[in-house]
């Protein structure tokens, strides 16, 4: 996709830089979890510079990532309260997936999907915060049932988020012209036309 | 491989077979809480055979002391007024890590090799290898690993490991002045531990018996109690020790579950890539933006 004087601000600079934030966090903080988690995935431990340090980092970089999508929280918040168009979209995103997105309702600025991403991701972070906490054993002293309470909802909560963010990742892979939007911040109005039509007409004055 | 008494048969976070062609005969400390004094003799000859030393603390008007396990104190001595009756009994038991044939620490820990289980049934904890997480802790069914603040690795008994491995007894059962601590094969053990119950229950103890609790498969330390039928009196000694649910889950099937979970989403978005398309922009007439929008 081509940078073109016509292309729509979809994201700002700080918005971006807010997101990408999230993503490194994210990244580093899944593969250290997944080491803790199932030996297969050991090796990732070594990225870190040894069990011991990614012992050490996990938690820290949790702290920057809940501080981080605190703020991308406040941001989107009010862009992506559900409405009836989105339960219909809902309903529909068997024929999207299919390759068919002509009787998708109109969107706003978030699709029904990016909204229940984002409210999945909150609802996310929230879990593996708390539960996070409670194993944190080198500051946090909690009584052992809770800690084997928090260590299953925090295992079964990051495997459902890695799951959720491979979707989001392949949803913005899918749907062309969407990294973009995330990267230089700006979309094509084709793209916002057919994939957002109601923040289309707002953004293009029509 | 070297010595056949450091033979390993468990490891933590460790998916394939550990060498198993070896039978080595299952080693067992008994503890015969019955004949304990309580002189912490096997306190003192455990800080000196493996060289730690607690801080010194406070004296709390109490014969425990120190008042808990640490990660330089890897036995104690917990001390229980108890009322039989009208009789006074002092239940002394020697408190530390029971070896379990089914270790929850061993299960939980996610370092490869931090934590070994070796033939003779000794629960070992290989500190270069620990990475500090504390998971050992909430695996135990027991509350004995301790983490370290020095040093962020936990510590424990280690049933003499060096010693047993060279035919010598643990410092604890060495020192002992009374014969409360004997050392063997397990089966030895069990053994002598029912001649003692057949003495105890001649002299009254009709629920005497012998801990070894089949919920962690046994124990390679084992207790002679006068009340096995309650364990609980004994500075609460768990009655059906196990490995807890949560544990058995977060450590167990959750794992495939969620590796197999996480590989189709990413399986699935491939394929459906390759079958269905990159959602494009269409060049339907209608999705075309009107000519003066584009600007191309």
């Amino acid at each position: 996709m081509n940078r073109n004087t016509k292309d729509l601000p979809r994201f700002t600079a700080s918005e971006r830089a807010n997101h990408w934030l999230i993503a490194i966090c994210f990244v580093l903080i899944a593969l250290s979890g997944l080491a803790f988690f199932h030996p297969a995935f050991w090796p990732f431990a070594q990225l870190f510079g040894g069990g011991v340090w990614a012992r050490i980092l996990h938690p820290f970089i949790g702290v920057l990532m809940v501080i981080a999508f605190a703020s991308m929280f406040v941001r989107f918040r009010s862009l992506n309260r559900i409405t009836p168009a989105d339960k219909e979209w809902v309903k529909r995103i068997g024929e999207l997936l299919s390759g068919d997105d002509r009787n998708m309702p109109p969107q706003d600025k978030f699709n029904a999907g990016e909204k229940l991403m984002f409210w999945a991701m909150t609802s996310c972070l929230l879990l593996l915060a708390i539960s996070g906490v409670v194993m944190w054993r080198a500051y946090f002293p909690f009584p052992v049932t809770l800690v084997r309470l928090a260590a299953v909802v925090h295992a079964a909560v990051g495997a459902t988020m890695i799951a959720l963010i491979f979707g989001h990742i392949y949803a913005a892979i899918w749907t062309t012209g969407t990294i973009h939007a995330m990267v230089y911040g700006t979309v094509s109005r084709a793209w916002a036309k057919q994939h957002h039509a109601v923040w289309y007409r707002q953004m293009a004055g029509d | 491989m070297a010595l056949q008494s450091l033979d390993i048969t468990r490891r933590s976070a460790t998916t394939t077979p550990s060498p198993r062609v070896r039978r080595t005969a299952e080693i067992a400390k008994l503890i015969d809480v019955t004949t304990c004094i309580g002189c912490k003799a096997c306190q003192a000859a455990c800080m000196e055979w493996n060289d730690v030393r607690d801080e010194v603390g406070t004296n709390r008007g109490v014969y425990d002391n120190p008042p808990d396990l640490s990660a330089a104190s890897w036995t104690v001595m917990r001390y229980t007024e108890h009322k039989e009756g009208d009789r006074l009994e002092w239940l002394i038991r020697k408190d530390g890590c029971m070896h379990c044939q089914d270790p929850g620490c061993l299960k939980a820990c996610p370092a490869p090799g931090a934590i070994i289980q070796y033939a003779n049934g000794i629960v070992d904890f290989h500190e270069e290898n620990c990475i500090g997480c504390g998971y050992c802790i909430t695996g135990c069914p027991f509350d004995i690993p301790r983490l370290s603040s020095k040093d962020s690795k936990v510590y424990k008994c280690t049933l003499c490991s060096d010693r047993v491995a060279v035919g010598m007894e643990p410092a604890c059962i060495k020192a002992c002045p009374t014969g409360a601590l004997q050392f063997g094969t397990k089966e030895r053990m069990r053994e002598y531990a029912e001649e003692r119950i057949v003495d105890l229950k001649a002299r009254g103890f009709a629920k005497a018996g012998l801990y070894d609790p089949p919920g962690v498969g046994g124990t390679h330390v084992m207790y002679v109690l006068h009340h096995a039928d309650r364990p609980g009196l004994y500075n609460g000694l768990a009655s059906d020790p196990a490995i807890s649910p949560l544990v058995a889950l977060w450590k167990g099937i959750a794992k495939p579950v969620a590796v197999a979970a996480l590989g189709s989403v990413a399986l699935g978005s491939l394929f459906h890539y390759i079958i269905k398309g990159p959602n494009e922009v269409s060049g339907e007439p209608e999705n075309e933006p009107k000519k003066e929008d584009t600007g191309k």
